[in-house]
C-alpha cells in the first residue's frame, strides 16, 4: 500500500492520503496511545520499529506518522490531564487527527527558548500570535501543538504549550515549502493572528512548555532514529539486489560491507534508546547518539548506494536519488546533528 | 610548477566572473526549477568568447588551455553547475578532434565551435555499456567514401542541443576495443534522433539525452585518426577532460561554501552570530581545507595536461577523485550549516548539494577513477 506511491507522491508532491488511511487502518496512529483511549498501547521500542517499516518504503509516509505520534501526540499522553486525553487522544488514535508540532520560528530554530510567539490572557483563555516554521503535516493536521510565551521570562521558563484545533479562527496556513525530498510530506508555516484558545487547552502549567518540548523531542528522536534505519535499509537492500543482477568488484563489496555494518550499529543504538525509554529510565544522551549516528549513517549510505548505481540511479524517479534527498532532511529536524552533539557533550559532561 | 595565472588568464577570468554575476546567477534557481537548458547564457557565453576558450586561436578560438578551460568553468560552477557545462561540454566534444583530428579536420570542424554558433557533444556510453566502454554495440559499416552509424547512445550530456557529435563506434566488431573508431557528425548532413531526455536529480539545465542512430550516414572524412583508434582516443579526451570536471565539483562547492559562511556569519541564535560557536566553526574550517586542497590537485592536472605530461591520467583521475567527493561533502555540510533554510529551494544550497552529485559519476565514476589510479601506481 505504502511503497507503490512512494515514487508517485514524490514526483508529485502529494501528500499520501491512501497510505495513511491504511496506516490508520491499521492502528499505526496509535501505537504509543493506552489501549483505554483507543490506541495500542505498545511502547518506544515497537514504535521505533514501525516507523523503521513505514520508512523502507517511503520515507515522506514515515515522518507524516511519526510526527504525528511522537510529538504530535506524546505532549498530550505525558503532560495532559484527564479530561485532555479523554478528550484528543482517542480522536488522534482513530487517525481522525492527525499530529504536529510547532515549536520552530523563522529567528528561532536551535535557539528555541528564544521563541516569540506569545499567548495573551484573554477572557477565560488565551490568544496566540506569532508565526511558526517548517511545520511538519501542515495544512493537513487537526490539533497543532504550539509553544508560546506566557510569561515575562525571555529564555525557556515564560514558554508555555497549547493545544489548537487546526479549525481555531485566526489560525492559518503560510508559505508552504517546496523541499529537497520529502515530498510528500507537507511542511510550511503555520500563521496565529489573534488565534483564541480556551484555558482548557494549555498543557501542563504556565512556565511549562519548553520541558514538554524536549521531552517530546528526546522520544521524537526514537522515531526519527526508525526513520533514518528504514531509508538506510532500504537503500542497502536495492544496492545489494542490483549488485547481484549486475556483478560487482571488490570495491563494491567493501562498500556494500561498511554500510551493513553501520546500519546495524545505528539500529542496535535506536533499539537501545527505545528499550530505556519503553522502562522509564533516562534516555536523553541515548536519544541524541541514535539520532545523530542514524541520520549521518543514513545520509552516507544513500550517497554510497547511489554512488554504487551510477549514471542510473541519479535519474529521477529512482529510489537511489530519492533516498538522498530524504535523507538530508533527517540530518536538520528533530534538532540539527549540532544540537545533538551539543546535547550529548552537556550529558557527558554535566551528568 | 607555477602558482601564478597568467595575465591573460586572469582577465579571461575577471570577465567571466563578472559576467556570471550579472547575467547567470540570477537565472540559476529558474533554470533548475524548470530544468530547462538556458539557451541565453549559451548565447551569452558565445557572444562573450568563452566558447572559443576550448580552441587555440588558429582554429577560431582564444586560448586551448585546460588551465583556462578549468577557470572558466570553475567560475561558472560557482553559481550554476547547469551552465558550466556549457562550456565543459563543449570542451569535452571538442577535444577528440583537437587531440586526433587532421589539420583540415580542425580547419573545418573547430571555427563553427570556436565562435559558439554551434555546440558540440561526446557520445561514449551506451545502455548496456557505461564504465565497460569496450563493450560499446554502436556499429559503422563503410561504404566506398562514407560510413553508415547504427545504435543508441546513452546519458549524452546536450546531445539534444549539440549541432557536432563526436560518435564512437564499432568499425570491426567481434574485436576488442581495437574495433572501436571515432566519428563526427554534424546534425545538418548526420541527423541523430533524441529518443529520451532523463529527468535527474541535479543538474537539471543540462539536458541528458539518449539518442538513436538509425543508418546514419557520415562522411569517411569525419572519421578522426584511423580505424580501431578510436578506443584510445577516448581515453585521452578523458584525460583532458576529467580536470574540467574537477573544476566544476570545485566551483559547486566554493559558491555553496560561499554563501553559508555569510549565513553563519548573519545568523542569530543563542543571542550570537552562530560562526561563533565552535562545532560551526570546525566545519568551516574542515570545509576551506578542503576546497583548498581540492584546488591545487585540479590546476595541477591542468597543467599537466596543457604540458602533455606522461603522468597525466594517474594525476586527472586523482583530481576527479578528490574534487568530487569533496565537492558532495562540503555541499551536504552547507546545507547542513544553513539548517532547515538548507533545505528548501528559497536558498540555493540545495540545488548546489543535488548538483555536486553528478561530479561522482560522470565522465568515469570514482570507482573507476580509482581503478585508474592503482593501475598507474602498480604497474
Amino acid at each position: 500500500m505504502v511503497q507503490p506511491l512512494a515514487a508517485e507522491i514524490d514526483r508529485d508532491h502529494r501528500f499520501p492520503q491512501e497510505a495513511i488511511e491504511a496506516a490508520t487502518e491499521s492502528g499505526l496512529m496509535g501505537v504509543l496511545i493506552p489501549r483505554e483511549y483507543g490506541g495500542a498501547g505498545l511502547d518506544a521500542l515497537a514504535f521505533a520499529i514501525c516507523i523503521e517499516e513505514l520508512a523502507q518504503a517511503c520515507a515522506s509516509t514515515a515522518v507524516i506518522v511519526d510526527v504525528h505520534t511522537s510529538v504530535g501526540t506524546e505532549p498530550i499522553l505525558l503532560f495532559g490531564d484527564e479530561e485532555q486525553k479523554r478528550r484528543w487522544l482517542p480522536l488522534l488514535a482513530s487517525g481522525r487527527l492527525l499530529g504536529a508540532f510547532a515549536l520552530s520560528e523563522p529567528a528561532s530554530g536551535s535557539d528555541a527558548a528564544s521563541l516569540k510567539t506569545t499567548a495573551r490572557r484573554g477572557g477565560d483563555g488565551y490568544v496566540l500570535n506569532g508565526t511558526k516554521v517548517f511545520i511538519t503535516n501542515i495544512g493537513h493536521a487537526g490539533l497543532y501543538v504550539v509553544f508560546a510565551r506566557t510569561g515575562p521570562d525571555e529564555r525557556a521558563a515564560g514558554v508555555s504549550a497549547f493545544l489548537v484545533p487546526a479549525d481555531t479562527p485566526g489560525l492559518r496556513v503560510g508559505q508552504i515549502f517546496h523541499k529537497m525530498g520529502l515530498h510528500g510530506s507537507p511542511t510550511g508555516e503555520l500563521v496565529l493572528e489573534d488565534a483564541r484558545v480556551p484555558a482548557a487547552n494549555r498543557l501542563g502549567g504556565e512556565g511549562e512548555g519548553f520541558t514538554i518540548a524536549m521531552r517530546a523531542l528526546d522520544s521524537g528522536r526514537i522515531g526519527i532514529s526508525g526513520q533514518a534505519l528504514g531509508i538506510a535499509q532500504a537503500a542497502v537492500d536495492e544496492a545489494r539486489a542490483l549488485m547481484r543482477e549486475r556483478g560487482h568488484g571488490q570495491g563494491d563489496d567493501f562498500s556494500l560491507a561498511d554500510m551493513a555494518a553501520r546500519v546495524e550499529s545505528a539500529r542496535l543504538l535506536a533499539y537501545h534508546a527505545a528499550w530505556l525509554c519503553g522502562r522509564g529510565r533516562r534516555f536523553t544522551c541515548e536519544a541524541s547518539m541514535s539520532k545523530l549516528h542514524a541520520t549521518d549513517t543514513a545520509m552516507q549510505v544513500a550517497l554510497d548506494t547511489l554512488q554504487i548505481a551510477g549514471d542510473d540511479g541519479a535519474a529521477a524517479g529512482s529510489p537511489f536519488e530519492r533516498h538522498v534527498r530524504d535523507a538530508k532532511a533527517l540530518q536538520i529536524y528533530e534538532g540539527s546533528n549540532q544540537v545533538q552533539r551539543v546535547v550529548i557533550a552537556r550529558e557527558l559532561l554535566l551528568g | 610548477m607555477d602558482f601564478e595565472f597568467t595575465a591573460e588568464q586572469v582577465a579571461i577570468r575577471d570577465t567571466i566572473r563578472e559576467l556570471v554575476q550579472d547575467r547567470v546567477a540570477p537565472r540559476a534557481a529558474e533554470i533548475d526549477a524548470k530544468s530547462e537548458y538556458p539557451k541565453d547564457i549559451e548565447t551569452l557565453f558565445a557572444e562573450n568568447g568563452i566558447l572559443g576558450i576550448p580552441f587555440p586561436e588558429e582554429y577560431g578560438g582564444i586560448s586551448g588551455s585546460s588551465v583556462t578551460i578549468c577557470m572558466g568553468i570553475e567560475e561558472i560552477a560557482k553559481a550554476c553547475a547547469s551552465s558550466s557545462l556549457i562550456l565543459a561540454v563543449q570542451a569535452l566534444g571538442s577535444y577528440p578532434i583537437l587531440v586526433a583530428g587532421s589539420e583540415e579536420q580542425k580547419k573545418r570542424l573547430c571555427p563553427p565551435l570556436a565562435s559558439g554558433e554551434k555546440v558540440a557533444a561526446y557520445a561514449l556510453s551506451e545502455p548496456g555499456s557505461g564504465s565497460d566502454a569496450a563493450a560499446m554495440k554502436t556499429r559503422a559499416k563503410r561504404y566506398g567514401n562514407e560510413y553508415v552509424l547504427s545504435g543508441t547512445k546513452q546519458f549524452i550530456t546536450h546531445g539534444s542541443v549539440a549541432g557536432t557529435l563526436v560518435v564512437f563506434a564499432e568499425t570491426e566488431p567481434g574485436t576488442d576495443h581495437r574495433g572501436i573508431s571515432a566519428f563526427v557528425l554534424e546534425r545538418e548532413t548526420s541527423p541523430w534522433i533524441v529518443s529520451k531526455i532523463e529527468h535527474k536529480l541535479g543538474i537539471r539545465g543540462s539536458p541528458t539525452a539518449q539518442i538513436v542512430l538509425e543508418e546514419v550516414k557520415v562522411p569517411a572524412s569525419n572519421r578522426l585518426g584511423e580505424e580501431g583508434a578510436g578506443f584510445k582516443l577516448a581515453l585521452a579526451v578523458l584525460d583532458r577532460s576529467r580536470p574540467g570536471i574537477g573544476a566544476q565539483a570545485l566551483g559547486i562547492a566554493e559558491g555553496a561554501f560561499d554563501y553559508a559562511l555569510n549565513y553563519v556569519k548573519d545568523r542569530q541564535q543563542f543571542g550570537q552570530p552562530i560562526s561563533s560557536f565552535q562545532g560551526i566553526q570546525f566545519m568551516l574550517a574542515d570545509i576551506a581545507t578542503q576546497i583548498e586542497a581540492a584546488r591545487h590537485l585540479v590546476y595541477l592536472s591542468a597543467t599537466k595536461a596543457d604540458s602533455k605530461a606522461p603522468d597525466l591520467t594517474k594525476t586527472a583521475a586523482m583530481a576527479k577523485l578528490f574534487a568530487s567527493d569533496m565537492a558532495m561533502r562540503a555541499t551536504t555540510d552547507c546545507v547542513q550549516l544553513l539548517g532547515g533554510y538548507g533545505y528548501i529551494s528559497d536558498y540555493p544550497v540545495e540545488r548546489m548539494m543535488r548538483d555536486a552529485k553528478i561530479t561522482q559519476i560522470y565522465e568515469g565514476t570514482n570507482q573507476i577513477q580509482r581503478v585508474v589510479i592503482a593501475r598507474a601506481l602498480l604497474r
